[in-house]
């Protein structure tokens, strides 16, 4: 069998993966492509978890996870879309209307 | 043994492709490459026995919301122009790759052709047995979050419409 340790590694490293576009990334969408990225990693955690402590409840927290990625990936999206009308850009450097 | 080579392989992959997803500058490239991850996370889900999610990481991830990303990333035509030599690397690298995969898991079934099948409700993450926390332990927890899909499809539609152009208009004076 797999340890959990190998999970939670992979998992951590999902995590980095997209802790490092979020903060390297200029689009947008691929920001928002990272904070999936990331909420993927932590429900591996969740799952490897959930198998080693013999607990469905891990697996019902990835399900919750998955329906807030959901409608946060809806209403961003939304959120895109609007930005693009007004603003005419996705690169976030150009998206600095509340800057000083 | 089978379980650790599943894993290496399914974990590389996912790996490889999250980084792909922060070398490509192409948002749809990174769009694919993340289907590629959570494809990957959905055999992981599988190794671990967890059924139910398994199917709902293929059917609401990898289908739903990235239908979502990629639909988004047409409709605004984003990216920067450049073109594509992929196709290239494609034949050089992923045909005698995929050969190579199919033929190493070729390989292994033959190998360890004493692993008998496992059948749909042998794993413990059943949603026979996610039916009953998900109806009556996380009952609160469950309604509240389609109260909140709902509030997410009004919130979507409010701010994706085009029907309020004067105020858009009057907000663009910069």
């Amino acid at each position: 069998m797999v340890p959990l340790s190998a999970y939670l590694l992979l998992s951590g490293i999902l995590f980095a993966c997209g802790v490092t576009g979020f903060l390297i990334k200029r689009n947008v969408i691929t920001i928002f492509m990272s904070i999936e990225l990331m909420l993927n990693g932590v429900n591996l955690s969740f799952v490897a978890f959930a198998a080693h402590w013999q607990a469905l409840s891990g697996q019902v927290f990835v399900f919750f996870v998955m329906v807030v990625a959901a409608a946060e990936a809806s209403v961003g999206l939304a959120i895109i879309i609007a930005v693009y009308r007004t603003r005419e850009t996705l690169n976030v450097d150009q998206v600095n209307l509340l800057k000083l | 043994m089978l379980h650790w080579v599943i894993f290496l392989v399914f974990g590389a992959i996912s790996v490889a492709a999250s980084i792909n997803l922060l070398a490509q500058r192409h948002p749809i490239d990174s769009a694919l490459s993340l289907i590629a991850v959570l494809a990957s996370l959905a055999v992981e889900y599988l190794l671990l026995g967890a059924e139910f999610v398994a199917a709902v990481q293929v059917i609401v991830y990898a289908g739903a919301i990235m239908v979502l990303f990629v639909f988004t990333i047409m409709l605004l035509n984003a990216g920067e122009e450049e073109r594509t030599r992929g196709s290239r690397v494609a034949l050089l690298f992923g045909v005698p790759g995929m050969l190579v995969g199919s033929i190493l898991i070729t390989w292994i079934l033959l190998r360890y052709s004493d692993t008998q099948a496992v059948s749909v409700g042998a794993l413990p993450g059943t949603p026979t047995a996610i039916a009953p926390l998900l109806f009556h332990d996380f009952l609160l927890p469950f309604e509240v979050t389609s109260v909140l899909i709902l509030i997410a499809i009004m919130g979507a539609v409010v701010l994706a419409s085009r029907e309020t152009l004067p105020p858009a208009k009057e907000g663009r004076q910069r």
